[in-house]
């Protein structure tokens, strides 16, 4: 039973400082704990009393833990905090007189060690990541020029220009209806509500009907946006644009893939464009490597479909389609996103080639499934892309002239 | 036991796990931690997981082992106020507004407050539960709230913070006795990290071979030892194969129980595929079971039963 009433404060005190150096070892490891978790978890040990190991893990685990993904992480930060024998028990029966100075915090071996597992990488990633090689040549930045360039031959200047530009974009996608009501002046429906409170303002008199109709809004997005090599001098302008839709609107979810899968959506929901930046090429393992479109699709499905294509989510999916082993998986995997969104876009840099042909077997198995085939290779397209979402359907981004093409 | 008898929360985390199992609710001690720091806490409850784990039962055995009353708040898209907190009567706020007028009745301020007090106020779930009740506060079930928008989350907030509801008509509603609140979410869309902050949260995820079994012992006695110990071992099996969608408790017990109503005793190829889609409701699944995988399965299960023996 709680024997926390007992508790002397001295020892009170030392379990507390326990509990905030790790809340502070989560933190470092990437689960987001806030002041406010420290102080529920204090509560929380205090109501649990004292227990064994286990109910001390679950205990915290209870408070820290918001996300199902946390659950691996706190595991093993735990394991490696109260690692010592013994270590814990003596602290939950606060017994521990004083430990020396250090011990509270995670030992150097486990610090290592949970950076290894946490962090696996991340400096060679760093390292990796190809800054795309500009000519400096050129240092035209008249905006005509710019519109219809392609990203891949620009200047710095030039890109920084591009980024520029694309930050204005106004992105008004087309609304969806919710089920949901709001007040409408043609609407179909009385508001008895509001009607009743209108009326009884001039004395119940008069009754003026007001109306409620559905509301409408934006519908989710998700970008699943190639990485690999042959989309590299692409990839980070791309990013620059979701940025631009994120700091917009409430509902993008971008996902990153080379030969894995990373979601990126909370780090481009920094801010400022280059810490948003940063902070993805930090999350993602495969920069300008090689591509898996099928088993990164199949991930997605998997893990993510049924969590952000809800609502009636469209989905970019910017790729060039160049995937070497384009069997039957990639048509299923291709075939299943089709089916749980509604609306699958892809956006082709390649598109931007004259005599384009869908040859590649990638691009044939992906092509009968999309929705939309659009180009997206300079400012030009992009706005064009931004018109074919205000306007719904037309037949320029019909896939199936493609197909016929090649046929 | 009188079900309907109501009793103080429990006092430490094996009564906790021990009153679960009074209504034949068999939790693991991080299920029963969870629970029991939110009882004593007074805090919300987010339970999040898969289909068919039993997260909304761990409400309905909540109310009835504490002999309180279970109010359930079923989340759809296009949820709003008035359907989820509550509305004003209209018909008698119109018929009372007539009745004013013909008894000559001049100040109208009085008649806004007439109109616009207790009487004709209609109380939808959320408000229900923050009312007093005499066999102690209700259990509050907010059942699926990742089908609702987020709209509806921001809501929550004040109701799941401080227990109380602001009605502009009337003003704050505040809870004396909060309620026990469990949230469950199937995670089609993720929560807001703000509702999730004012909840403990647990993952509920599928349980371990002995539990699930103790489990279909537990709720279908009539299936034989036997046929119970095959199906949970093929389900568990099945659980590890790569699926788009494992089969959940609640689908284990459905299978035991329509195997036994088919006067099955033990597993065989024909009858595991005849049923499958008591287990698989994706078509892909089963597709990938087809054939000669099923006898595969169901060997390796029965020769590592047979070991276990």
């Amino acid at each position: 039973m709680a024997a926390d009433q007992h508790m002397p404060p001295k020892a009170e005190g030392r379990i507390a400082e326990n509990i905030v150096y790790f809340a502070r070892a989560l933190r470092a490891a990437g689960i987001p704990v806030g002041p406010g978790s420290v102080l529920d978890a204090l509560e929380a040990v205090k109501a649990a009393g004292v227990g064994t190991r286990e109910d001390f893990y679950w205990t915290l685990h209870a408070v820290f833990v918001k996300r199902h993904e946390h659950s691996m992480l706190f595991d093993q930060a735990f394991r490696i905090f109260f690692r010592r024998r013994g270590y814990i028990d003596q602290l939950l029966a606060m017994a521990l007189p004083a430990a020396p100075a250090s011990a509270p915090r995670p030992p150097e071996a486990g610090a290592t060690r949970i950076h290894e597992a946490l962090f696996a990488g991340v400096e060679d990633k760093l390292k990796q990541e190809r800054e795309i090689e500009f000519d400096a040549r050129m240092t035209v930045s008249d905006r005509e020029v710019l519109q219809r360039k392609d990203f891949a031959q620009m200047t710095t200047a030039e890109i920084a220009a591009a980024e520029d530009a694309m930050k204005r974009l106004i992105l008004p996608l087309a609304e969806v209806r919710t089920r949901r009501l709001a007040p409408h002046p043609r609407g179909h429906i009385i508001d008895i509500r509001r009607t009743l409170r209108g009326s009884l303002k001039g004395g119940g008199d008069f009754i003026d009907l007001r109306f409620v109709g559905p509301k409408t809004k934006p519908p989710p997005v998700v970008a699943l946006l190639d990485i690999s090599g042959s989309m590299s001098q692409y990839s980070r302008l791309f990013l620059h644009f979701l940025h631009a839709l994120t700091d917009q609107r409430r509902r993008v979810s971008t996902f990153l893939f080379g030969t894995r899968l990373t979601n990126v959506s909370r780090a481009l929901r920094e801010r400022d464009p280059d810490d948003a930046l940063a902070a993805c090429s930090a999350s993602v393992p495969d920069w300008s490597g090689g591509t898996r479109i099928a088993s990164s699709l199949q991930a997605f499905n998997k893990q993510w479909a049924r969590r952000v294509l809800t609502q009636g989510a469209i989905v970019l999916l910017i790729t060039d389609g160049l995937e070497r082993d384009a069997d039957q998986t990639l048509a299923f995997e291709i075939d299943r996103l089709h089916r749980s969104c509604r609306r699958l876009i892809w956006l082709n840099p390649l598109l931007r080639f004259e005599g384009f042909e869908a040859k590649a077997r990638g691009i044939k198995t992906i092509l009968p499934y999309v929705d939309e085939f659009r180009p997206i290779h300079n400012l030009e397209s992009i706005s064009a892309l931004v018109q074919a979402f205000r306007r719904g359907n037309d037949r320029t981004a019909d896939p199936k002239a493609w197909v016929q093409k090649v046929a | 036991m009188n079900k309907s008898s109501p009793r103080p929360v429990p006092a430490s985390i094996d009564a906790t796990v021990a009153l679960l199992a009074e209504a034949d609710y068999l939790a693991d001690r991080s299920l029963g931690t969870v629970l029991y720091l939110a009882l004593k806490m007074g805090r919300p409850i987010f339970l999040e997981g898969e289909a068919g784990v039993g997260k909304t039962e761990i409400a309905k055995v909540l109310s009835a082992t504490l002999g309180r009353r279970l109010i359930r708040l079923q989340c759809y898209e296009g949820l709003d106020v008035a359907a989820a907190v509550y509305e004003w009567n209209y018909a008698a706020q119109m018929i009372a507004i007539r009745v004013a007028e013909a008894e000559g009745e001049q100040d109208r301020a009085r008649l806004e407050r007439d109109v616009f007090s207790e009487r004709f106020l209609i109380r939808r779930p959320l408000l229900q539960a923050l009312t007093p009740d005499t066999v102690g506060p209700p259990v509050l079930l907010i059942d699926e709230i990742d089908r609702t928008d987020e709209a509806f989350e921001a809501f929550l907030l004040e109701v799941l913070g401080d227990f109380q509801i602001t009605i502009p008509e009337m003003g704050t509603v505040k809870a004396v006795h909060p309620p026990i609140v469990v949230i469950t979410s199937n995670r089609t869309r993720e929560v807001h990290d703000a509702l999730k902050r004012r909840c403990l949260y647990h993952w509920v995820g599928y349980p371990s071979a002995e539990r699930e079994l103790a489990i279909v012992r537990t709720k279908l006695p009539g299936v034989s030892k036997k046929l119970s110990e095959q199906v949970v071992a093929f389900v568990q099996a099945l659980r590890k194969q790569d699926l788009f969608k494992s089969p959940g408790v609640a689908e284990t017990l459905d299978w035991a129980g329509a195997l036994s109503e088919l006067d099955v005793v033990a597993l065989d190829p024909a009858t595991v595929s005849d049923t499958l889609g008591v287990l698989l409701k994706y078509q892909d699944d089963i597709a990938r079971l087809e054939g000669s995988k099923v006898k595969e399965l169901l060997d390796e299960v029965k020769s590592e039963l047979r070991a276990a023996e």
